[in-house]
């Protein structure tokens, strides 16, 4: 898989925006929903990437990345719409609150594998949003809807702070 | 000693989907053994008919994330074999070729991240990864010279779109082969040492009289195409599945059981293709086989991370061969035109053989459509095994024997995914 880091500003961190999920999951599609609106919101800015979450690929993915921000569904039991950041670099991603992958290897077991063989991007973080319903279908809960917002606000944010201004933002 | 138990592993590590194992000992013996999927079901049988029959591969390409192509190839001899359409030598080795792509990225993700953990007593691949950071590089390095192979030839690396019935949409040239074959002969090399490797792993003593079906053919190591046979006479063209194979419901899974009629239990994927075809490896296949300490037949399923490592050596060896002969067609595929019938394809996906079966009518619409996956047709085999092997060992520790148990289960790198399956909703009241 090819890594779409746009490498014509290799003077600034490359930035790389990775929504995993199922399109057809409902709720679990909020990371894919997540780097979709980013796309339209400030195109040719950060490099996106929807992922089904195998984490073997994943790994291929980043690589190259100076700051990557991972964005998947949680069903970790709190209310839906709630929205967890980690900083994966400094502290082990709990497993147990990210979706049950349905592959073998899943994020937290590419995060943790990367970590073993020193592969890891420079700068790492993970948002987990809440999901309510995982069953077949499109459409996102409302909760689901507007924590995407606040996750896209963030990554901006986190952009800004940890990867230097984007180009023409 | 307990002379009543229950191993059960609730949500089973380290294989393609959801399931679990229920193992019951009474008075020493065990009396019961499920494995249970419950994977949500995935209506795809149902969800084909009405759709056009050029769409079946890339639709049936989405049950799977790992062996799509295997969908894709079995959605497309179907295809072709009911419209009666003729297809051209080098679509057909090209095909082989995207094939090949995907058993090495299967089988490399299995052996090192799956099955390895297992044997040398970790945890999880990444606890492997630790100890031994560069056998996990070499598998991940494995893996993704068959995903680059399929990115290539597929058109991406998940769920490749470039198959189409008839043909492919578009065909590469010979240089476009180019930086492929270089990464494809240091994963022959990598292929050999992990065969090598695989040899001097410690299995658990046990063997059992399979019955083991898989395609034969004459000339070739069968992927693409070939007569089902076993090792009990079976010997049949693939459109006679059915005469054959029986399926049916069972309350605690998700997937339906197959089972040969008359006979029962029956045992795909590579240790059944080794035992049926090992003549019909490359040279050095056999050659690496031996010197990892197979003969000609292999009755331990714990030996399969071996067999794989040997088809990933094959699997090697023979995109090189095909790269090498290889022109490309005058056309990437040839037109379809749709006819009323009933149409059968069935490949060797890594797992073991994946049966389509589509009926069209004159418009090129599907109106029935029969999928049989590996892992559906596995299932028996999986619990006679749990049952064989946990009977001499039901005094181990209950940790020891669970482990052991889930070991047994990964012998059959189970795609729990794939096997999911409609099943009827049954309401029992009185």
């Amino acid at each position: 898989m090819s890594t779409p880091v746009d490498a014509d500003r290799l003077d600034r961190p490359r930035v790389l925006v990775i929504g995993v999920g199922n399109p057809y999951r409902r709720d679990d599609a909020a990371g894919r929903e997540t780097v979709r609106r980013l796309r339209d919101r400030a195109p040719h800015v950060i490099a996106t990437l929807e992922h089904d979450g195998e984490g073997t690929s994943l790994m291929e993915a980043w690589q190259g990345a100076d700051l990557v921000i991972v964005v998947d569904a949680v069903s970790s039991g709190v209310a839906p719409g709630t929205v967890r950041r980690f900083d994966v670099r400094s502290e082990p991603l709990p497993a147990a609150i990210l979706r049950d992958s349905t592959h073998a290897v899943g994020v937290p077991d590419a995060v943790e594998l990367a970590r073993a063989l020193g592969r890891l991007p420079p700068r790492l973080i993970v948002y987990g949003i809440e999901g309510r319903a995982f069953d077949a279908g499109e459409a996102l809960s409302p909760e689901v809807e507007r924590a995407v917002d606040e996750v896209i606000s963030r990554i901006l944010g986190d952009v800004q702070v940890e990867g230097g201004p984007p180009a023409d933002a | 000693m307990s002379r009543t138990r229950t191993i059960k592993v609730d949500y089973l590590a380290r294989v393609e989907g959801e399931g679990a194992m229920y193992v019951r000992v009474r008075g020493g013996q065990v009396t019961d053994v499920q494995l249970r999927i419950f994977e949500p079901p995935r209506f795809f049988e149902g969800f084909l008919r009405g759709r056009r029959f050029s769409e079946a591969p890339d639709i049936t390409a989405r049950i799977c994330g790992i062996c799509p192509v295997a969908y894709q190839m079995s959605a497309v001899q179907a295809m072709e074999d009911v419209c009666a359409v003729p297809v051209d030598p080098q679509v057909r080795a090209l095909r082989r070729l995207l094939y090949c792509g995907e058993w090495i990225e299967s089988h490399a993700l299995h052996i090192y991240l799956l099955h390895a953990p297992d044997f040398l007593g970790y945890e999880s691949a990444v606890h492997l990864a630790k100890d031994h950071p560069a056998i996990v590089e070499r598998g991940l390095r494995l893996k993704k010279a068959g995903n680059d192979l399929m990115t290539l030839l597929g058109g991406r690396a998940v769920h490749p779109i470039n198959v189409r019935v008839g043909g492919f949409y578009r065909v590469p040239t010979r240089r476009e082969l180019v930086p492929v074959t270089e990464q494809l002969k240091w994963a022959r090399d990598a292929a050999l040492e992990t065969a090598r490797w695989t040899g001097t792993l410690e299995f658990p003593h046990y063997e059992q009289d399979y019955e083991f079906v898989a395609l034969s053919h004459p000339d070739e190591y069968a992927i693409t195409e070939g007569r089902l046979v076993s090792n009990q006479g079976l010997d049949i063209a693939v459109r006679e599945y059915d005469a054959h194979f029986v399926e049916e419901h069972i309350p605690y899974s998700n997937a339906l059981h197959s089972s040969l009629k008359d006979r029962g239990a029956y045992l795909v994927g590579p240790l059944a293709r080794y035992n049926l075809n090992f003549d019909r490896l490359s040279p050095l296949a056999r050659e690496a086989a031996r010197a990892a300490g197979l003969g000609p037949t292999c009755r331990n399923p714990f030996q399969s991370i071996v067999v794989r490592s040997v088809e990933i050596l094959y699997a090697c060896d023979e995109a090189l061969r095909l790269i090498a002969q290889y022109v490309p067609p005058e056309r990437p595929s040839v037109e379809v035109v749709p006819r009323a019938g009933t149409g059968y394809g069935c490949t060797e996906a890594p797992r073991g053989i994946l049966y389509h079966r589509y009926t069209i009518d004159d418009a090129g619409f599907i109106t029935d459509a029969k999928i049989v996956p590996p892992t559906a047709q596995n299932q028996k085999a999986i619990e006679a095994d749990l049952r064989a092997f946990v009977d001499p060992r039901i005094d181990l520790p209950q940790e020891t024997l669970t482990w052991q148990c889930e070991q047994a289960i990964r012998n059959y790198d189970p795609c729990i995914s794939c096997a999911t399956h409609f099943l009827a909703l049954r309401v029992d009241r009185e």
